[in-house]
């Protein structure tokens, strides 16, 4: 949160429809360096599609991406291929590979794209596994480990390249609240650790807002608000307020419901 | 009506336009891929041993039942000496390559196209794109290059059981003496044969593995379904389309090579 | 896994190796080779590859089987072991092997001073026997008639 450095990623003009029905139409965004910034925006807003088609993994049909300064396009193998070596992307439902013990998972992205020998790829694959605690399941498959491992795992194999860019799709999908808090902690815990920008989507508004530097709301396909989490929390723009309140509401029935099931 | 036999035709030519860009990546990617050796091990693995069984009991019971009705059908000729001729003509130049292929996409077809729709899915695939893998180079072209060397192989395994199939109904028990057999099928095939077994099965294997690879890799394209809905029906897909695409190729292939 | 497919490779060669051992060995004994030709006024069923014997015995194959632009004819050339010298006089004839088997050529050596040499051709030959048409007389029981009638009675 200081003075303003250069954006890591720069999003102008993001668009992309599906079957004649827009879900992203002109996305502006820029994603400041080494910062945590979470888009919010509520179920079937386009996020998911936003992350992927900066990654690429979609094709958006209209719009440019910059990253430190390089446009990437789309015919642009080059760029495409360096950007993809200094990215990381979380995916909602992991994307483990099943056959693959936690070891050969996190390894697989350097034994693919680099020329370091095996031992030193091992090396590198055990270091991030211990980076983040699951060092002593290396030969367990991703099924014999628990959610909140897997998504360790998937994330240990997202950094494990060392990038510079990690990108976050619905990072707290399908956990209780103790768990997501658990994420969202982490992801602050390792951003300071290995020093990357994270660009998170969800649609957490009070873990995101507790651990980001900045945070956008994307509605009807575009970017209804940008600003620190403070601002957000005390916006009174009616897409935010819609926003914070239907979630704060669905967070009240919820509780009411834990308490009612504890007592 | 006709507009729609119009959309329908359209979409069949870009369907077949996906496949064949498909199919050229799939052809340029294993460059781009490290460590393929050890991928293609474990499409050897896949489609080679795991299939092996199902390969061996087909063959010997293909063979038995050539040598059983060749037996009876010759007797009424009074020609038994030529069973192994039958035999060993029918099952080189079509059981062999032909059933073999139907068993390994039955098989190692439907698993692969399974796997890949799963990983799809799953997003793995687009998790492998992620990381700047060559997901084609990683996933589909270690099982075409492993297609090409293990389909020969099983049909070539599944002439051998079938010959020994065919001895043991015709000769041990209905009676033609072993040496004729064995003597009959040693005049009747050519080396011209066997290639014509082997060139056939490699192409069965990459025309057949390629199509489950295909409907797998995109097996969120081709349905409106989604998740569980859309493997299954991508296998099903595979599976139909390849044996479809098995018996037309032979057909087409039998013509090359016919002669007297 | 390797151990298994350690075991479906070791057995995809020995099926080779069987099966290259088994196969084509209805080809001549080693030795050496030479060609030559005879003329037949019918080779029906006679193709290349098709065996050629002497008392039964392999001595050869038939290498190939053309049409004799200028008279029509038939002519069939064989391949034969070079160890094998036989006297000019000899005679080629097409023969059946069992009823509806393949076609042969069968030699019968003559008793000429001098021996065939590559490229020479065999003057005496023997048609193939049109069987066909023959178990079709048969079958039919019209062999004294000038044309079988369609649905003839027995």
């Amino acid at each position: 949160m200081t003075a303003k450095p250069p954006p890591a990623l720069k999003i102008e003009g993001l668009k992309k429809s599906f079957h004649g029905r827009p879900v992203l139409d002109g996305v502006d965004l820029s994603i400041p360096k080494g910062s945590i910034f979470t888009v919010l925006g509520p179920s079937g807003a386009g996020k998911s599609v936003f992350l992927k088609c900066i990654a690429h993994v979609i094709v958006p049909d209209a719009g440019r991406v910059e990253f430190e300064g390089r446009v990437l396009e789309t015919h642009d193998r080059a760029s495409r291929a360096d950007f993809r070596r200094r990215c990381g992307f979380l995916f909602q439902g992991n994307a483990l590979f099943d056959s693959l013990t936690a070891l050969e998972n996190v390894a697989l992205p350097l034994e693919q794209t680099t020329n370091l020998p095996a031992a030193a790829i091992r090396e590198r694959a055990r270091e991030a596994l211990r980076q983040l605690d699951i060092a002593d399941f290396e030969s367990h498959h991703p099924a014999q480990l628990s959610g909140g491992m897997q998504k360790r795992l998937a994330l240990a194999r997202a950094i494990v390249t060392h990038p510079d860019i990690v990108l976050f799709d619905e990072p707290t999908a399908g956990l209780d609240p103790l768990r997501r808090n658990a994420v969202f902690a982490m992801i602050a815990k390792y951003r300071r650790r290995l020093d990357f920008t994270a660009l998170v989507v969800t649609h957490d508004v009070p873990e995101a807002l507790a651990t980001s530097d900045r945070v956008a709301l994307l509605g009807q396909g575009r970017i209804a608000f940008e600003g620190a989490p403070v601002e957000f929390a005390s916006s009174n723009d009616a897409s935010v307020a819609a926003f914070r309140d239907s979630t704060a509401a669905l967070r009240e029935t919820l509780r009411s419901l834990e308490t009612g099931e504890a007592l | 009506m006709i507009s729609h036999v119009g959309r329908t035709f359209l979409g069949l030519v870009e369907g077949l336009g996906h496949f064949a860009v498909f199919c050229a990546g799939a052809a340029l990617s294993p460059w781009k891929t490290r460590k393929l050796g050890s991928r293609i091990l474990r499409a050897v693995h896949e489609q080679g041993a795991v299939c092996l069984p199902v390969i061996v009991v087909v063959g010997v019971f293909t063979g038995l039942v050539l040598g059983l009705q060749g037996y009876h059908v010759l007797s009424r000729f009074g020609s038994e000496g030529l069973l192994g001729t039958l035999v060993s003509l029918s099952l080189v130049r079509e059981m062999a390559p032909v059933l073999a292929a139907l068993m390994l996409v039955g098989q190692a077809g439907s698993a692969l196209a399974a796997e890949l729709g799963i990983q799809r899915n799953s997003e793995q695939i687009a998790a492998l794109d992620t990381m700047g893998v060559n997901s084609l180079g990683y996933l589909v072209a270690p099982r075409l290059i492993a297609s090409v060397l293990i389909f020969p192989a099983q049909a070539a395994l599944f002439t051998v059981v079938g010959l020994w199939g065919g001895a043991l109904s015709g000769s041990l028990l209905l009676g033609v003496d072993s040496s004729v057999y064995w003597a009959a099928v040693e005049r009747a095939v050519e080396y011209r044969d066997l290639w014509e077994c082997f060139l056939k099965a490699a192409v069965f294997g990459l025309g057949t593995i390629s199509i489950c690879a295909y409907m797998g890799f995109h097996a969120d394209r081709h349905s409106s379904a989604a998740g569980a809905r859309a493997v299954s029906a991508c296998t099903t897909r595979a599976v139909v389309l390849s044996s479809i695409a098995v018996l037309v190729a032979d057909y087409v292939l039998s013509s090359f090579f016919i002669r007297p | 896994m390797e151990f298994l497919v350690g075991v479906f490779v070791l057995l995809s060669l020995a099926a080779l190796a069987w099966l290259t051992v088994k196969v084509g060995r209805g080809n001549l004994p080693d030795g050496e080779t030479y060609l030559v030709e005879s003329r037949f006024a019918n080779a029906g069923g006679l193709h290349a590859g098709s065996m050629v014997t002497i008392a039964g015995v392999t001595v050869g194959r038939v290498e190939d089987v053309r049409i004799d632009p200028v008279d029509f004819s038939a002519i069939a050339t064989l391949r034969l072991l070079t160890a094998l010298r036989l006297p000019t006089d000899s005679m080629a004839s097409i023969k059946t092997s069992g009823l509806i088997g393949d076609r042969y050529v069968a030699l019968s050596a003559g008793a000429d001073e001098s021996f065939l040499k590559p490229g020479d051709r065999i003057t005496l030959t023997e048609s193939a026997v049109d069987l066909e048409s023959l178990i079709g007389k048969v079958a039919f029981g019209s062999v004294d008639k000038e044309s079988p009638k369609p649905n003839p009675t027995p």
